[in-house]
């Protein structure tokens, strides 16, 4: 009935048709820092975790995770997956160690470590895009396969002789900073990350393909070449971070960041990008890394047991998907209300339950 | 009774279903064929392979994820995928094994029973969610992977369950048999069948196929997705609650870490059992042929004196392998079907 009731006009914001998602991911944001703050409290209240080494921590047990989390958030907003990038990471551990035994002089090694990435890389990016398979299935192929590779390398065995000068990492902050060498790396990463994705064309054809493949494909965006790419780039990313995860553990073994692939997963969509593409921030992610960083610290610091601690991550993920889907619901009920106060209902909403929910019989399996 | 909403689209079901029935009874025969190759390649290198020892642990080794796998089908199926399975069978594992040590001379039907309500529940929270609030089933049952790991860590507290305190009537379970057949594998071979008639020939089930292979058209011809949703998701944690107490029968310990990685594992499984991850598509039985194939596989390794160093990479290379295949399968039935005058490019 009144003119404030209407629906907002499009011209507050420059991206007209972008401006629902745009808002939502606006607000996640908003809601993640606010959830920092809060974690930062928490650890505020902890006790040591005020002094300097605390910084260095986090930093040290997060740098890895977040560093492979860049590259998967580009994947995922183009609605694809990777999965193996933990397998991967270890990989590249046990491809550098097992070579540095044997005498190849380390840079080398690492040289010959990210190519292997690249290759690795290449593998799911060909078998996504060339063949058609589903993502999903294919990472979790290669998260086998890459394991699989590195158990054939090393076995049982570990390497732990590597040059002192870049163990340190592990032990050592970046000169003048709490940070770590890890950190340093996914910071500068993450700039360089969010530039291509925010700013680009590449960027926005990124998005374009996340929400709609098919219609990035006419508009002219070579869909296909792109999402090889971002494998490519993924398996390079995650073999440069097994090399940082060999030298701040100065140890190389088949098992190196076994599992860690959930975790990276978890980051990236409690950093507000969805699974179904299209939507997602580099800066949404940077925040979710450190929400989860400090907050598994303070409560490292309380001698919660590692295992424990995975509540904290699996509620803060069911939050972050459950709660904006309530907003939506609530503010879809309200834009309804609202609508019928001011007209007859012009079609019945698509959700609407069919006529024939009741009388369908509700047998087998109970 | 149904007859009248289904009459418009029946023949074009018919057709697909025959077509796709036909390429599934290949996929399963194929994965069969392959079955027995490995097998006989290796009892000719190692006759010891075909002992009954021998087969009854590779039917008791592939039984836990082949049971996990039928849940798995049913989720997939629907373009869902449930990923918290592995943490529900330790969690039900270990609080099983905590009963039996606080009540010793509790029936061993009532373990199991306890098994099975806990990854009910877990189900029916991953259930309620994703059919209610309309979230994708990865991120949700991800989420529940971490916090059911987590309550379980913080139950087991770093202790662990030890094979003294089990009865032994219910550790019978895990390692005897019936004129040679396991257990294990009875029970999961009946469980396979019975969901597996479920799913080809009951409503509920077909409804999971029609969720599967176009959400918005099984809506439309009024399946109540909401509700097979819930219920599948139900049925995949009772089955992982059920896993875990013969987890339990089998093993005897259980410490924190049980079941850990068994989702991918499972997820593998199915895939390489020929169930589209993109639903629509696939049964039980190849699901758990392929549980049963990655488990040979594994064994026939050991059995050839190949390092056991080398299974992951052969169980990567197969799935790989299985889901290219597939593939290329398909793709030669459309192209054969656009040669023979149905012109659908894509």
């Amino acid at each position: 009935m009144l003119v404030e009731a209407m629906p907002p006009v499009l011209d507050d914001t420059p991206e007209v048709d972008h401006d629902p998602t745009w808002r939502r991911f606006v607000r996640w944001e908003t809601a993640l820092v606010v959830v920092l703050l809060a974690a930062l409290l928490f650890g505020n209240a902890t006790p040591n975790f005020t002094s300097t080494v605390t910084i260095f921590f986090v930093s040290l047990n997060m740098g890895e995770i977040a560093i492979m989390a860049l590259p998967v958030t580009l994947i995922v907003i183009t609605g694809e997956i990777d999965l193996s990038v933990a397998s991967m990471l270890g990989l590249s551990s046990t491809l550098l160690g097992y070579m540095y035994l044997h005498g190849v002089p380390i840079w080398l090694a690492v040289v010959i470590v990210l190519i292997v990435g690249v290759v690795g890389g290449a593998l799911n990016g060909l078998l996504i895009t060339r063949f058609g398979l589903p993502s999903i299935a294919v990472t979790i192929g290669t998260l086998t396969l890459f394991r699989g590779i590195a158990q054939i390398i090393l076995g049982a065995q570990s390497v732990t002789k590597f040059p002192a000068s870049l163990t340190k990492i592990g032990v050592q902050p970046i000169p003048h900073t709490q940070l770590s060498y890890s950190v340093g790396f996914f910071i500068v990463l993450a700039i360089g990350f969010a530039v291509v994705l925010h700013v680009t064309t590449i960027g926005r054809s990124i998005y374009a393909i996340g929400m709609q493949a098919e219609a990035a494909h006419f508009s002219g965006i070579r869909v296909n070449r792109i999402k090889f790419r971002l494998y490519v780039l993924s398996g390079l990313i995650c073999a440069f971070a097994g090399v940082l995860w060999t030298f701040k553990l100065a140890s190389a073994r088949y098992d190196a960041g076994l599992g860690l692939e959930l975790n990276v997963v978890a980051i990236v969509l409690f950093g507000g990008v969805s699974i179904f593409g299209g939507r997602g921030s580099v800066f949404g992610v940077v925040v979710a890394a450190t929400v989860l960083g400090v907050i598994q610290q303070a409560l490292t610091l309380r001698n919660v047991d590692a295992q424990v601690r995975n509540i904290v991550t699996g509620v803060l993920l069911l939050i972050s998907v459950v709660l904006p889907n309530i907003l939506a619901t609530f503010r879809r009920l309200r834009a309804q209300a609202r609508n019928r106060r001011r007209a007859p209902p012009a079609e019945l909403p698509s959700d609407t339950p069919s006529p024939t929910r009741g009388l369908t019989p509700s047998t087998t399996k109970g | 009774m149904s007859a009248v909403l289904a009459a418009p689209r029946a023949p074009i079901v018919g057709d697909v279903a025959k077509r796709s029935e036909s390429l599934l009874r290949a996929r399963e025969l194929g994965i069969i064929l392959v079955l027995v190759a490995v097998f006989l390649l290796t009892t000719a290198k190692n006759h010891a392979f075909a002992n009954k020892a021998s087969v009854q642990q590779l039917l008791a080794g592939a039984s836990l994820i082949a049971l996990l796998a039928v849940g798995q089908t049913l989720v997939v199926v629907t373009r869902n995928v449930d990923l918290s399975v592995g943490s529900v069978l330790g969690l039900s594992a270990y609080v099983v094994g905590l009963t039996f040590r606080a009540h010793p001379g509790m029936p061993i039907g009532l373990g199991f029973v306890i098994g099975v309500g806990i990854g009910l529940l877990v189900g029916a929270i991953n259930g309620i969610i994703t059919a209610v609030a309309k979230v994708p089933s990865l991120v949700v049952t991800l989420a529940m992977l971490y916090i059911v790991r987590g309550v379980d860590a913080r139950i087991v507290n770093g202790k662990q369950i030890d094979p003294s305190r089990i009865p032994r009537s219910f550790q019978v379970v895990g390692y005897d048999d019936v004129f040679g057949i396991p257990w294990l594998a009875i029970i999961v071979t009946a469980i396979v069948l019975v969901a597996g008639y479920s799913m080809r020939s009951f409503r509920a089930g077909r409804d999971l196929y029609a969720i599967g292979s176009n959400p918005d058209a099984a809506a439309l011809a009024g399946v109540p997705s909401g509700r097979r949703v819930f219920t599948e998701f139900a049925i995949s944690g009772a089955l992982a609650g059920l896993g875990g107490a013969l987890f339990l029968a089998q093993f005897a310990t259980v410490s924190a870490v049980a079941g850990n990685g068994y989702e991918l594992n499972v997820v593998a499984a199915v895939v390489v059992g020929g169930v589209a991850i993109f639903g629509g598509s696939g049964t039980v039985y190849g699901a758990a042929l392929g549980a049963l194939l990655l488990n040979t596989i594994n064994q026939a390794l050991v059995a050839a004196k190949v390092s056991a160093f080398w299974n992951q990479a052969v169980a990567g290379g197969l799935l790989l392998t299985a889901i290219t295949f597939d593939r290329w399968l398909a793709l030669r039935v459309e192209r054969r079907e656009a040669g023979a005058g149905a012109r659908h490019a894509r």
